[in-house]
């Protein structure tokens, strides 16, 4: 049984088709990839699915839940979890206050524990801080733990979204575009630490990259989107030899 | 000439660098023992020496009301407030410094919460002695803890949450006008509500009560702006609140059960020093508390992105409208503490220049902050006194200063800090303490 289950999906903007008839079906511990040229939708079904604009037609699932019609934060806490093409990072907190930040829905304190600061809000968060940390490490960012994160060097900034995303403890990550505006040595070291968090939680990974060099090193399956249909799924080499695809978004560079 | 202004310009930064130094080695504790002093001697020769000194009385705020008032006695009240204030405060905090540090650094080998009381008892012992020398000084402390609590309360949701909020006058008057007429319904023998239902000695107990009460009620009504307010983001709040301000003063006028535009008198006298001090001290524990939080800290999440805050799991709506509702709740408190501290209210009290005072005390003092919150309500309260011989002339310089803050600190004097207890009370190592 798949983990994530998308039958039919369909989203219009007024007039505008921006996806159509939109299937997938991502098995636990599969690493997927999106690719299409500018404007094809493949942020569009990244927002369908964690709830933030609500598909027109079609179902989602995860697991058994059904997605539709829930708010993003639900969807959230169900298990998916996302990083953004642009960072949505929080100007005036620190690394670790985003981390923790994606704990919320984890805390079971409460108000009063807010107000009054229990014994049992101080253990939940030292919980919270410790599993924060131990992200960070990971992400090899944990030096920079209580700085503000708009100071940090780009790379840092976009492993600490990764790590905030993590913290959410998802059952499939969402990444857009996790590479955007690298340098190639920024790069290498963000695809190693994709590979690690597939590897260290085996978890179901979503990617939507532009760079072939990224989806083709790291997805199992591969789905081509134009102007919001699937022109064509499968493995990397696959992909990589449909004339489809080369005719609408590889170019012929990639060909020789 | 250029020597000579280097060797000034020299001497200035040594003497900053100087005062640096001395103030950094100084515990919390050694400026509260060294103001408790101060006070002490006030009180045993300060109006001896004012007298001496050809001051009519003891300077009740610094002297700064008899400087504005009577230009000529400017040297005697600087000099009244160097002997009384300054050098016993610098000196004994000065000498303590050592013993005090040791004495800080061991108390914190016991619970906090001890050396927290400490620190509390003895300012509170400062506020008593020094209030208990006029009527005037007192109405004016209880009223800048007041509007500490109003200020900080308003500082949840215009710095923590990012909205922007003119409500609050009207939480205030909901606060006020709910805990008076529980007060005076049930204690007080009142040509509006009738005679007594309890006897009044009971009364200071039910007091907390009826403070809980009006909190309660201005929750209520903020209920009414959060809902249609919070779908959206962007100013509906500013406008739906400030609409929100004027519905209840309006409101108020027109009901004449509790006063109509005469407003209400006669509250009973249970806002007392020690009642206002410790409300205010919970206020402080209990936000401070709260934002520093995961919960609390969701309202910085949402502020500063909220489809961010939304994708890592954040109940976004249910935060805001809490938060709200918790802001609400005690500004309806301090509104209740304030009416029986004046032991009047009218409707007129709380309009647009109450709300005008309320947000200068929060954007002056610094967003996002408790530390801001506490500078801006004692800065512009004890401001606001003090320039009161100038008449027209404060609505001039209070206005004139909050935009020179604005213009070199956007954000407050001291915005996104936070306050941290254990760093306030714990001993002090500085520079040049080897």
């Amino acid at each position: 049984m798949s983990l994530l289950q998308i039958d039919n999906m369909t989203h219009y903007f007024g007039g505008l088709r921006a996806v159509h008839n939109y299937d997938l079906a991502i098995k636990p511990g599969q690493i997927r990839g999106l690719i299409g040229p500018n404007g094809a939708g493949k942020t569009t079904i990244f927002n369908l699915i964690t709830g933030l604009y609500r598909p027109t037609e079609g179902k989602i699932y995860l697991e058994d839940n059904e997605l539709n019609g829930r708010s993003p934060h639900e969807i959230a806490s169900l298990g998916i979890g996302r990083t953004f093409q642009n960072m949505l990072l929080w100007r005036h907190m620190t690394v670790l206050e985003h981390v923790k930040m994606a704990r919320y829905s984890r805390l079971t304190y409460g108000l009063v524990g807010a107000f009054f600061g229990t014994p049992r809000r101080q253990r939940e968060e030292a919980e919270s801080e410790e599993k924060a940390y131990q992200l960070l490490k990971m992400m090899r960012v944990d030096q920079f733990a209580d700085l503000i994160v708009l100071n940090l060097p780009y790379g840092a900034q976009r492993r600490v979204e990764m790590a905030r995303a993590l913290a959410m403890e998802p059952k499939v990550l969402f990444l857009d575009e996790p590479t955007a505006g690298m340098n190639p040595e920024e790069l290498v070291q963000m695809m190693e630490i994709i590979r690690n968090v597939h590897n260290d939680f085996g978890l179901a990974i979503f990617i939507i990259e532009h760079r072939m060099k990224v989806v083709m090193e790291l997805c199992e399956q591969i789905q081509t989107l134009v102007f919001g249909e699937v022109i064509a799924e499968g493995t990397p080499k696959e992909i990589q030899n449909n004339p489809k695809v080369i005719d609408a978004y590889l170019g012929k560079e990639v060909v020789e | 000439m250029e020597a000579t202004s280097e060797k000034l310009s020299n001497i200035a930064s040594l003497s900053i660098i100087s005062i640096r130094a001395f103030v950094s080695q100084v515990p919390l504790l050694g400026w509260l023992l060294g103001a408790f002093i101060a006070v002490m001697l006030e009180m045993i020769i300060g109006t001896p020496l004012a007298r001496g000194m050809g001051l009519p009385k003891i300077p009740v705020l610094f002297g700064i009301l008899i400087m504005l008032k009577k230009p000529l006695l400017i040297p005697s009240a600087v000099f009244y407030g160097i002997l009384i204030y300054v050098l016993p405060i610098g000196c004994i905090a000065r000498l303590s410094a050592k013993s005090i540090n040791r004495l800080v650094g061991k108390l914190l080998d016991y619970p906090m919460i001890l050396s927290v009381l400490i620190h509390l008892g003895l300012l509170y012992a400062i506020f008593h002695l020094w209030s208990g020398m006029s009527d005037y000084r007192l109405l004016v402390l209880k009223l800048t803890l007041i509007a500490i609590m109003i200020t900080l309360s308003l500082n949840i949701i215009n710095g923590y949450m990012g909205e922007f909020s003119c409500s609050h006058p009207g939480f205030l008057a909901l606060g006020a006008y709910a805990a008076s007429v529980f007060t005076l319904v049930l204690f007080v023998d009142d040509r509006i509500f009738g005679a007594a239902w309890l006897p009044k000695a009971i009364g200071p107990f039910f007091f907390p009560i009826a403070l809980i009460i009006g909190g309660l009620v201005a929750a209520i009504g903020a209920l009414a702006v959060a809902i249609p307010s919070f779908r959206t983001r962007g100013d509906y709040l500013a406008i739906i609140s400030l609409a929100f301000m004027f519905i209840v003063k309006s409101l108020i006028e027109n009901l004449e059960v509790v006063g109509g535009p005469r407003g209400l008198g006669n509250q009973p006298d249970w806002a007392n020093l020690p009642v206002v001090f410790g409300s205010t001290v919970l206020c402080v524990w209990i936000i401070n508390n709260f934002v520093r939080s995961t919960l609390g800290k969701a309202l910085n999440a949402v502020r500063d992105n909220e489809m961010a805050a939304n994708a890592m799991t954040v109940n976004t709506r249910r935060t805001k409208i809490t938060a709200f509702l918790f802001a609400a709740f005690w500004a309806g408190v301090a509104g209740g503490l304030f009416a029986h501290v004046l032991r009047y209210v009218n409707p007129s009290t709380f309009g647009i220049t109450k709300l005008a005072e309320v947000l200068a005390m929060v954007y002056f003092g610094g967003l996002n902050s408790v530390y801001g919150a506490i500078v801006g309500a004692c800065g512009i309260s004890l401001m606001g006194e003090a320039l009161r011989p100038l008449e027209l002339y404060k609505w001039i310089i209070i206005p004139l200063l909050l935009i020179l803050v604005m213009i070199f600190r956007p954000t407050g004097l001291i915005a996104f800090r936070e306050f941290d207890v254990k760093k306030l009370i714990q001993p002090k190592k500085g520079h040049l303490n080897a």
